[in-house]
């Protein structure tokens, strides 16, 4: 467990206004070691320099994101118009989404994520019970493919990948113009299988010996008590699951029959390049769109960090 | 089922048995597992069918059509290395390769730095650095489709624009940006570096929470300034963050496809042509399948030297 919860801060050594010892610089010694800079929270040209630098930080990361919120409630958006605050706010963009349609790909794009977070999650679960808890011939050559999957991402098989959706072999159904396009291709994904399977192997034996002595099958095993255990891993791979998914481009485009089937973050450059469609709307697509990642980041954002930094701190 | 096996089972039950399961452990714990060697594979099947019909067999069957050339109806003619030669000789491929090229060097690069930057800027525990860090990583979080939009809009080339009217207020002329073949490969790099950095900041925030404070605080009693501190406590200490930031980031780079195709979609006039966009008009627009796949399988290959590289690189740099 220790690798997935290494992320939480580490405080030592802070001292605060200092240990008597060193006198030299007073109270400001504590701070000094606080960060690699030693940002001092006292005031002085220190401070506002780096309340400075966090303005401009803050204005290029986030600014966008207002310029285009303001722009889908802007009445007269047009691309040249975007501002910080909208000049004349109207809900217009969001009423003629309906008619271009852009609910029917809000729709695609939540089946898929539903669907393809469900599968993946599943698949993940069941893989990683089976490398994390069991012993068996062949394991290390399982977990290499697993691996290998995080090597082939969509893009680099993006070709024969069509030819596969549009006739499975063996079975020759095609998957295309179905969400099946997109949630079957997505559901093994070796990062899932990978986060979820380090963190089974934390679980202590006892617990399994115990419950083995109780007759429980191994299917309760998995579902009850080794799963419960696991919330903190499925939090990681829940939010990186979405995003992965959320950010399918090329796999929603090759997936699809017609345009109809596309994912809304597919359809927003159909959108644009439509003349009948104003800019207004485009905006107000892509706010639609962003508002499930920005639900899930600010409900996950402790896993998302974690995942991420798992295997910053270890050699 | 053999005896090796068996025994190798009981082991994987826990073979250094507690007090509590030894009474029973004899009847119990074997009858259990017997003849359950198949049960490991029984919850690795999903997994393994998944990745085999949809990662596996495409990169083989990817292979196999880099050695044809393509013909739906008519069937393949098998040409050999021809679709490799094409690929390399073919001058927008070459091209293709030159933009990826700068494209992934440039956003690697530009990315650790204003990752690095933010990091060291937003190390500590406050709350309004909290806040601050969750608002610069929104970036991260947003479907790169999403980011292409919003930055098209941002880039627009008259004066009325959103970037152009900010550089307008300094006194700086309305800019094409993605206009214009001189411009927009490095207006496509800048979008790139403003997703990246942001991500590698959160890597390398963790790897400075790892550096032992009482190491600054020796620095300080031998009269180190800020600068020695960073290049000779902080930067040594952040090599394993570092490593991961590169090789994430190099691999990103090679296989950029989502914000080219939506930003310029490879153009003014090829400007911006990277090697996905050209395997994706190749393969998906001119239907010539055997040259894209041909294409696909070296920029896997690409994708595995560089990773196998920067794994050895820094391996080698930890071991001196």
């Amino acid at each position: 467990m220790s690798i997935l919860t290494s992320a939480s801060g580490n405080v030592g050594g802070t001292v605060p206004g200092g240990n008597g010892r060193r006198r030299r610089n007073g109270a400001r010694t504590g701070h000094r070691f606080d960060s690699a800079l030693g940002w001092s929270p006292r005031p002085g040209p220190g401070l506002a320099l780096r309340i400075l630098l966090c303005a401009i930080a803050l204005f290029v990361f986030a600014a966008p994101f207002v310029a285009i919120v303001s722009g889908a409630f802007d009445a007269r958006t047009d691309s040249t118009q975007l501002s910080l605050i909208p000049n004349s706010p109207t809900l217009d963009n969001f009423e003629a989404a309906g008619p271009a349609g852009v609910w029917g790909y809000f729709a695609n794009s939540l089946f898929i994520v539903g669907g393809g977070l469900l599968l993946q999650m599943t698949v993940a679960v069941l893989a990683a019970y089976a490398l994390a808890r069991r012993k068996f011939r062949g394991q290390a050559l399982v977990m290499v493919l697993f691996l290998l999957t995080m090597m082939l991402p969509e893009e680099i098989i993006a070709i024969p990948l069509s030819i596969v959706i549009g006739d499975l072999p063996l079975v020759g159904i095609s998957l295309k113009g179905t969400v099946f396009g997109v949630i079957l291709p997505v559901g093994a994904w070796g990062f899932s299988i990978l986060v979820m399977s380090e963190f089974m192997k934390e679980i202590p034996k006892e617990i399994e010996e115990a419950a083995r002595l109780d007759g429980v099958g191994e299917l309760r095993m998995l579902l009850q008590i080794v799963l419960p255990l696991c919330r903190p891993a499925l939090g990681v791979i829940g939010v990186f699951g979405f995003i992965m998914i959320w950010d399918q481009y090329l796999l929603p485009m090759i997936a699809a029959n017609d345009p109809g089937d596309y994912t809304l973050t597919v359809a927003l450059s159909l959108l644009r390049s439509d003349p009948e469609v104003g800019p207004g709307l485009v905006v107000a697509g892509a706010v639609i769109a962003l508002v499930p990642s920005l639900i899930v980041y600010l409900c996950l954002q402790g896993s998302l960090v974690r995942g991420l930094t798992s295997g910053a701190t270890k050699g | 089922m053999t005896v090796p096996a068996r025994s190798r089972a009981a082991e994987g039950a826990g073979a250094p048995a507690g007090p509590p399961a030894a009474p029973a452990g004899g009847r119990a714990r074997p009858a259990f597992l017997r003849g359950r060697s198949w049960l490991p594979w029984l919850f690795l099947a999903p997994g393994l069918l998944l990745a085999t019909v949809f990662k596996f067999y495409p990169m083989v069957e990817g292979f196999r059509l880099s050695l044809f050339e393509v013909q739906p109806f008519l069937g393949n003619i098998w040409v050999g290395l021809d679709n490799y030669a094409t690929v390399l000789t073919d001058p927008r491929f070459q091209s293709a390769i030159g933009h990826t090229v700068i494209l992934a060097v440039g956003q690697t690069a530009g990315g650790l730095i204003v990752g690095f930057a933010l990091a060291l800027l937003l190390e500590g525990q406050a709350r309004s650095l909290w806040f601050l860090r969750t608002a610069v990583f929104l970036p991260v979080v947003t479907a790169l489709a999403v980011v292409g939009e919003i930055w098209r809009l941002l880039y627009f080339p008259t004066e009325g624009g959103f970037l152009n009217s900010l550089l307008g207020a300094v006194g700086v002329g309305p800019m094409p940006f993605l206009d214009s073949p001189d411009s927009a490969l490095w207006s496509v790099m800048a979008v790139g570096i403003w997703v990246l950095g942001p991500y590698n900041m959160v890597i390398i925030l963790a790897g400075l929470t790892g550096v032992d404070r009482n190491l600054y605080e020796a620095a300080a009693v031998d009269g180190a300034s800020i600068g020695q501190r960073l290049l000779h406590i902080t930067l040594p200490a952040l090599r394993p963050a570092l490593a991961i930031v590169l090789t994430l980031s190099a691999i990103r780079g090679l296989r950029i496809f989502t914000e080219v195709y939506v930003l310029t979609g490879g153009g003014p006039s090829g400007s911006t042509e990277v090697w996905m966009t050209r395997v994706f008009s190749l393969g998906f627009e001119r239907n010539d399948i055997g040259v894209a796949s041909a294409a696909s399988v070296l920029l896997l290959i690409a994708t595995m030297l560089l990773t196998l590289g920067v794994q050895y690189a820094t391996r080698r740099k930890a071991a001196s």
